[in-house]
């Protein structure tokens, strides 16, 4: 309890509308950072939902993403403090998976949140975005929307050079869904397609993303469609094109669901994104956590996936047919951030 | 140092061997070196004297290398200012790393200063209304304020700038994220509400070229610096106190006052480059340049300042700063893969520190 109250934990208890019956079911959210608006969004909608079912959540946060250790401590206040269950957002895949493993002998059910530990099965479940999806959504709409993909000329601004999953799936997702023969789905830049300009890496941020568009801009001006890792990245991609005078040459599609994406989309910088929902990934994770500690049921993945999906939405303000999609003033409702 | 024969011969001979055949020897104490010294020791002198004159050669070879390789594109006077353009905001950075590395110190926290003043400037312009030559005084006050407080560590607490800077570092980049909430503010916003704060980001073109007033201004950053380093008693005292403090305290030097100095200077210099970010980037962005400093460190190493202090010409930063633009666009014009990119990047600062420990081993 001591290192619990070091580690400013704040547990939320029953409000007075809480089902009895769960009154004593104890739960935990630990997530990378409390700052990154992501995570923000995921606490809400855990404690929300924790209030709304009668639940004492106690909610942990490291520094800074990759701090392994504020993690670790955290999961073992748990187990001392009796959950019944976890749900975190490993900082890293390899290095959180002893101690969950603990949990679990504990008879504690541990869900991954967003990230998936490696392996995957070190938690009872993981609940994240599809991010293939995510991409395919985007990479289908931006075929149907340029009208001639045939003469498409892709820039894609992906994230570092290391490759990590959420990077290679968004990316690979994408070209699939546009109609390129991706080879190898785990490797970024494979392709042999000539419509594809080029890769570069972002970073994730709006300095890197300005930057690899100018870089790709060099190799081919005639860029006119760019894919970005997330919205940061292509807000910093319209500024590359803007500054050349050529935002109406290119279509940029993103990743997220940020609020300043879907502003973004609003204003017409960002055609369309794929919307993910932590809030959805937190709310089913407490909902999946009481369900565990009635009657002892575990999450079932979804079908051909090693994960539950918790959905993916398309926002455009410019529709196609056969895609579902919502307006980036409905999408303002349901970002995080 | 060659034939220093040395003995003199004056008394008689006594009866020793060796000391009868004295008088054939040189009777001279000591002399210099007139043998001409050879090509390599007389440029290893002359780049000892003139230590910026590596990165000069090694820039005008990677472009010519590049203009090869890259062919037309890479030479075009838009990819050239592109790159000036690519380099601006790590040039500035690397201008007030330099100061403190001339110091024999380094500030690994250049970067968060950058950027928590740049959030600071934004929010107060965009979000709150402050007219933004308000917002931007605050922050020029408060990049002063964050050099000096490292500068403060330093002389009165004593600590090693490395741990000083490494801890302001988090402290800064703690307060960047309290403060934006890792949410960044989005260039529309900043054009409605304060459209002055990307005015370094404007420019002009001409035959092709593309010159933002934000590559000028990292050249003007470093032509005072430099001015103020060379042409006045505070740079020699800036240069005197990172060769050698002792050796300055003794000349009058209040060594502390000019350290002191250093420091408020290099954070002055870093909400410059905020500014001139926000130009670069478009939009304010807590979650850019977090590899900054090592990106500022890597211009100063590689534009010949010695990180043992004292020596170098903050000139050498800003080739510094162009040769790794150079081989970054090279490389990737001519289709290399990011990784060889980092990959080259690290041989070049190994390269350039080699060089620079043979160029020190004149002096003894």
């Amino acid at each position: 309890m001591h290192k619990a109250a070091l580690m400013g934990a704040s547990v939320i208890f029953a409000s007075a509308f809480g089902g009895a019956a769960l009154a004593d079911v104890g739960a935990c959210l630990i997530t990378k950072t409390d700052t990154n608006p992501f995570f923000v969004k995921m606490k809400e909608g855990a404690s929300a939902k924790a209030a709304e079912m009668g639940i004492a959540l106690s909610t942990y946060a490291g520094k800074i993403d990759g701090d392994v250790e504020t993690q670790i401590a955290a999961v073992e206040s748990c187990i001392a403090a009796g959950a019944k269950g976890i749900l975190i957002t490993p900082s890293d895949s390899r290095a959180l998976a002893p101690v969950v493993g603990k949990a679990r002998e504990a008879n504690i059910l541990v869900i991954a949140l967003d990230t998936p530990f490696e392996p995957a099965d070190a938690a009872d479940a993981t609940f994240a975005t599809d991010n293939f999806m995510a991409g395919e959504m985007i990479g289908k709409w931006a075929a149907a929307k340029m009208g001639d993909p045939a003469g498409a000329k892709i820039a894609l601004l992906d994230l570092n050079p290391s490759e990590v999953s959420v990077d290679y799936l968004r990316d690979q997702g994408f070209l699939q869904g546009f109609g390129i023969d991706i080879k190898d789905p785990k490797d970024i830049g494979d392709e042999d397609d000539p419509r594809v300009v080029g890769h570069d890496v972002t970073n994730g941020n709006e300095e890197g993303g300005r930057t690899a568009m100018e870089n790709l801009l060099q190799k081919d001006s005639g860029v006119n469609l760019v894919y970005t890792i997330n919205e940061p990245a292509a807000a910093g991609a319209y500024e590359a094109l803007k500054a050349v005078g050529l935002e109406h040459q290119a279509l940029i599609v993103s990743v997220d669901g940020g609020c300043p994406g879907v502003q973004n989309v609003a204003d017409g910088v960002i055609g369309a994104t794929a919307m993910q929902f932590p809030l959805l990934m937190a709310s089913n994770g407490i909902e999946a956590i009481a369900a565990y500690a009635a009657d002892g049921t575990k999450p079932v993945n979804s079908e051909g996936l090693d994960f539950v999906n918790t959905g993916v939405t398309l926002v455009t303000d410019a529709p196609v047919e056969g895609l579902p999609s919502i307006s980036s003033e409905e999408a303002l409702h349901q970002c995080w951030g | 140092m060659g034939e220093t024969a040395g003995s003199s011969v004056q008394n008689e001979p006594r009866g020793q061997d060796f000391e009868q055949v004295l008088g054939q020897s040189d009777a001279r104490l000591a002399r210099f070196e007139d043998r001409p010294p050879g090509l390599i020791a007389a440029l290893q002198h002359g780049l000892h004297g003139n230590p910026t004159l590596v990165p000069v050669i090694v820039l005008v070879v990677a472009i010519a290398v590049f203009g090869l390789i890259a062919g037309g594109k890479f030479f075009s006077p838009f990819n050239l200012t592109l790159i000036l353009q690519q380099v601006s905001i790590i040039g500035i950075l690397a201008a007030a790393q330099s100061l403190i590395v001339l110091t024999a110190g380094i500030d690994l926290s250049v970067a968060a200063i950058m950027v928590l003043m740049s959030v600071i400037a934004g929010n107060l312009a965009v979000f709150m209304g402050v007219p933004t030559v308000l917002a931007l005084l605050v922050a020029f006050a408060g990049g002063s304020a964050a050099g000096l407080m490292n500068g403060f560590f330093v002389t009165k607490v004593k600590l090693p700038p490395f741990i000083t800077t490494l801890g302001t570092w988090s402290i800064f980049f703690a307060l960047n994220l309290w403060l934006s909430g890792a949410q960044s503010i989005r260039s529309q916003d900043i054009d409605r509400n304060a459209p002055l704060l990307k005015f370094w980001g404007e420019g002009f073109a001409f035959f092709g070229a593309r010159v933002t007033y934000g590559s000028l201004l990292m050249i003007a950053v470093f032509l005072v610096l430099w001015y103020l380093l060379n042409r006045t008693a505070w740079g020699r005292h800036v240069y005197a106190v990172g060769d050698d403090r002792e050796a300055a305290e003794l000349a009058g030097i209040q060594a502390d006052r000019v350290l002191l100095s250093v420091y408020g200077l290099s954070g002055f210099v870093c909400a410059i480059a905020a500014w001139a970010s926000i130009g670069r980037v478009g939009s304010i962005s807590p979650q850019s340049f977090y590899e900054g400093n090592l990106q500022s460190i890597t211009a100063v190493v590689v534009g010949g300042i010695s990180l043992f202090g004292g020596r170098g010409s903050i000139l050498g930063a800003l080739f510094g700063a162009l040769i790794v633009g150079v081989f970054q666009s090279g490389l990737r014009l001519a289709n290399v893969d990011v990784l060889w990119q980092v990959f080259a990047i690290g041989w070049l600062i190994i390269l350039a520190v080699a060089i620079d420990q043979w160029i020190r081993k004149v002096s003894r």
